[in-house]
C-alpha cells in the first residue's frame, strides 16, 4: 500500500508542479489544484498507514494501542483541504479578472513575442 | 479584573475577528459607521498590545511569559496562545503600524473598493494570531487567514498592475503555504507533536536514524517562511506586488514580510539555536548569507528603482536580508540589535509608503520616469528659468513632505540622528565583538566583516537612491501642483515618524529591552518549560470554572 500511495503522491506532485510551471493561468490553477491533492495525501501518509484501526478508542474501554490510527492528520487535512478549496476559488476570480483586464491568459499578462 | 487580565492574550485575535465580522454586516454605504469601528478595534489593539508588553516585561530578567490554553486543555494536547516580550512587541508594531495606515486610508482609499475594512480587521486578525500561536498547524491557519485578507487587500483598487502582481502573489504563496503543510507534516511524522515548546523538547532526544527526516521537514518548513520573508532568490514577487499595492495597504505589507521574519527568529532559536548540531550550523549559514544577498539584491534593486514605490518595496528586502542575516549570526547582541533594526525600519517603511503617496500627488504621472532619463542623458540642465525672487517661498505642505521625507531617508539609510543610526550602530558594534565586551577577544571571522561591509554599502546605496529621488521630487525646476493635502493623510506619517523619534530618545531602556528579548530566545528553556509546564500551577487553571 506503501509503494501505491508514494506512486500516487508522485504522479500527482509531479505533474502539478509541471502545470505551475507552465505559461497559461489556467494550466497553473490546475497545477496548484493537484499539488495540493498531493500534499493532503502525504499529510495522511505521514501519520502512519495503517488499515482496519480505529482513532483513539475502540468500541469500550482503551482500544489496542497496536491498532490505533492517529486522527490528528485526518484533523489536519480538513483544515488543509477547506483552506485549499477557498484560497484555490480566490485565484480563480483573480485569473477571470486579469484574463478580462489584460485580454490574454498569459501569466504575464502579455503574450511573448514569437 | 484578574480574570479579564487572563484573557487578554486572546483578545488581539478576537476583537479584529468581530470588528470585521461585524463590518461586513454593514452596508458599504454607511461609511462613516465603518471606518468609526475599524479605527476603533485598530485603537483598542493597540492599548493591548501595550498591556501585553508590560506584563511581559513586569518581571524583569527573563520577563513574564503568559501562556492562554484554550479550553484549559494541558499544553501539548490543544492549542495554546503565548505572549511573551516578543509577541507583544510585534503585536505592539502591528497594531501601531495598522492604526496608522488605516487612519490615512479614511481620506481616500477606503472608498476604492468593497470590504476594505473587514479585509484590513481579517488581516490583523490573521497577523496577530502568528505573533501569539504556540503551535505549527495554527501558525498554518493564522498565516492562511493573513494571506487571504491580503489577497483581498493587495487587489483593492483593482487595475491592471495590481491584478497582474496580484496573480504572481497569490500563486507564489499558495505554493509556499503547500510546501508549509508539508514541512509541518514531515515534522509530525518524526515527533509527533506540533506543539512549539513541546518540539523544542523532543528535538534533542530524536533518533539518530529519524534525524534527517526531520532535517529535512525543517528545511521545507524554513523555505517556506523565507519565501514570506522575501529572502533571495524567493523573493522576486515582493517589489512588484509591494509596489503596485494601494498606499495604506502597501504601508501594513512592509510587516507581513516580518511575520515570516518573526517565525524563523522564533522557531530557529527554540529548536536549532540552543545546542549546535551540523545542520544547525548549515542552517545558520544559509541565514547569514541568504540575508547578505537579500540586503544586496534589495541595495541593487534600490538604486535601479525608476520610481518611489518600487523603491520603497526594495527597502523592505533590504530590511528583512539585514534581520535574516543577523539570525544567522546567532549571537545575542546582534539579535538584540536586529530586533531594534525590526521595529525601527518597519515603521520607517511604512511611513515611506504613505508618503510616496501623498508625494505622487504633487507630479505629473510618469514624473519619475522623465527625471531618470533626464539624469541620464544630461538634459534640462539648460531649463533653468532664472528666478526673479531672492527665495522660493514653499508651501506648507510641500515643507511638511519634505521633512517627512528627509526623516524616512534618514531612518532607512541608517543616518544619524535617527533611530536607523542607532540600530545599525547596536548591529554593528555587536557584529564586531563576538565575545562580548572583552577586548582582543575571539578574532572577528570574514563572515562577519562581509555583513558589516554589507549592511555599510546598503546603507549608502539607500542614501544615494533616496537622495536622488528627493532631488527629483522636491528641486525640480519649474511648475508644480500644489498637492492637496488633507491633515487626516499627514498625521498618521508623522506619528510614525515620531515613535522612530521616541525610539531614538528612548534608545537606552529600548535597547535594554531589546536585548532582554533577546536573550529570553537564546535561552528557550525558559519558554519551553512555561509552555509545558502542568496545567494545574498555570494562573489560567486559578480562575476556576465560570
Amino acid at each position: 500500500m506503501e509503494i501505491v500511495l508514494s506512486l500516487g503522491i508522485a504522479a500527482l506532485a509531479g505533474s502539478g508542479m509541471w502545470l505551475v510551471m507552465r505559461p497559461r493561468t489556467f494550466q497553473v490553477i490546475l497545477g496548484l489544484s493537484l499539488l495540493s491533492y498531493a500534499v493532503n495525501l502525504f499529510i495522511v501518509a505521514m501519520g502512519r498507514l495503517q488499515g482496519g484501526a480505529a482513532p483513539i478508542l475502540a468500541e469500550r474501554g482503551v482500544g489496542n494501542p497496536a491498532q490505533y490510527a492517529d486522527p490528528l492528520p485526518h484533523a489536519l487535512v480538513l483544515t488543509a483541504i477547506v483552506i485549499g478549496f477557498a484560497t484555490t476559488a480566490l485565484m480563480l476570480v483573480v485569473l477571470l479578472a486579469a484574463r478580462g483586464l489584460t485580454g490574454t491568459d498569459h501569466v504575464d499578462g502579455v503574450e511573448r513575442e514569437p | 479584573m484578574t480574570r479579564m487580565f487572563d484573557h487578554l492574550t486572546i483578545a488581539p485575535i478576537v476583537l479584529p475577528l468581530v470588528a470585521g465580522a461585524v463590518l461586513l454586516l454593514l452596508d458599504e454605504r454607511r461609511r462613516v459607521a465603518k471606518a468609526a469601528i475599524s479605527l476603533a478595534s485598530a485603537c483598542a489593539l493597540v492599548g493591548i498590545a501595550v498591556l501585553l508588553l508590560i506584563q511581559a516585561d513586569a518581571a524583569g530578567g527573563t520577563g513574564t511569559i503568559s501562556v492562554y490554553r484554550l479550553g484549559d486543555w494541558p499544553a501539548p494536547f490543544a492549542i495554546v496562545l503565548v505572549a511573551d516580550r516578543l509577541s507583544a512587541t510585534m503585536l505592539l508594531l502591528t497594531s501601531l503600524l495598522a492604526s496608522a495606515a488605516l487612519m490615512f486610508s479614511l481620506a481616500r482609499w477606503q472608498r476604492a473598493g468593497p470590504h476594505f475594512h473587514s479585509l484590513f480587521q481579517f488581516l490583523l486578525m490573521g497577523l496577530n494570531g502568528a505573533f501569539l500561536t504556540g503551535d505549527l498547524f495554527n501558525l498554518f491557519v493564522f498565516f492562511e487567514l493573513l494571506l487571504a485578507a491580503s489577497y483581498g487587500l493587495a487587489l483593492h483598487g483593482t487595475g491592471i498592475a495590481r491584478v497582474k502582481a496580484g496573480l504572481h502573489y497569490i500563486a507564489m504563496n499558495l505554493l509556499a503555504s503547500l510546501m508549509f503543510l508539508v514541512g509541518v507534516s514531515l515534522i509530525y511524522a518524526v515527533t509527533g507533536t506540533l506543539n512549539m515548546a513541546d518540539l523544542a523538547a523532543r528535538i534533542p532526544d530524536l533518533p539518530s536514524e529519524y534525524r534527517p527526516l526531520f532535517e529535512a521537514g525543517a528545511a521545507i518548513l524554513g523555505t517556506a517562511f523565507l519565501l514570506k520573508a522575501g529572502m533571495w532568490p524567493l523573493c522576486f514577487w515582493l517589489p512588484t506586488t509591494y509596489a503596485a499595492a494601494a498606499a495604506p495597504v502597501a504601508s501594513v505589507f512592509a510587516i507581513m514580510t516580518k511575520v515570516g521574519v518573526y517565525v524563523v527568529l522564533r522557531l530557529w532559536l527554540l529548536g536549532f539555536g540552543s545546542h549546535a548540531s551540523e545542520a544547525g550550523q548549515a542552517g545558520g549559514e544559509i541565514l547569514l548569507y541568504g540575508g547578505i544577498a537579500t540586503v544586496v539584491f534589495g541595495a541593487i534593486g534600490t538604486l535601479a528603482s525608476q520610481d518611489n514605490a518600487r523603491l520603497a518595496a526594495f527597502s523592505v528586502l533590504i530590511s528583512s536580508g539585514t534581520i535574516l542575516a543577523a539570525i544567522g549570526i546567532g549571537q545575542v547582541g546582534v539579535t538584540g540589535g536586529a530586533l531594534y533594526y525590526l521595529v525601527s525600519s518597519t515603521l520607517g517603511i511604512g511611513a515611506f509608503f504613505l508618503l510616496i503617496e501623498l508625494i505622487e500627488r504633487s507630479r505629473e504621472p510618469g514624473a519619475d520616469v522623465l527625471a531618470v532619463t533626464r539624469e541620464a542623458y544630461g538634459e534640462g540642465d539648460e531649463a533653468l528659468p532664472e528666478d526673479d525672487e531672492a527665495g522660493v517661498t514653499i508651501p506648507a505642505a510641500m515643507g511638511m513632505l519634505g521633512f517627512s521625507f528627509l526623516g524616512c531617508a534618514l531612518i532607512l539609510a541608517g543616518l544619524p540622528p535617527l533611530s536607523g543610526f542607532v540600530a545599525k550602530f547596536a548591529l554593528l558594534n555587536a557584529a564586531l565583538n563576538p565575545a562580548g565586551a572583552i577586548p582582543g577577544g575571539s578574532p572577528v571571522g570574514p563572515a562577519r566583516w562581509l555583513y558589516v561591509t554589507v549592511l555599510m554599502v546598503s546603507g549608502l546605496a539607500a542614501l544615494i537612491a533616496m537622495v536622488r529621488a528627493g532631488i527629483n521630487i522636491f528641486w525640480i525646476p519649474g511648475e508644480q501642483r500644489l498637492p492637496r493635502i488633507r491633515a487626516i493623510e499627514m498625521i498618521p506619517i508623522v506619528v510614525l515618524l515620531l515613535l522612530c523619534v521616541a525610539q531614538t530618545v528612548q534608545a537606552g531602556p529600548v535597547m535594554r529591552f531589546m536585548n532582554m528579548t533577546a536573550e529570553a530566545l537564546h535561552a528557550p528553556a525558559a519558554y519551553r518549560n512555561r509552555v509545558l509546564e502542568p496545567a494545574a500551577t498555570a494562573p489560567m487553571q486559578e480562575r476556576g470554572t465560570p
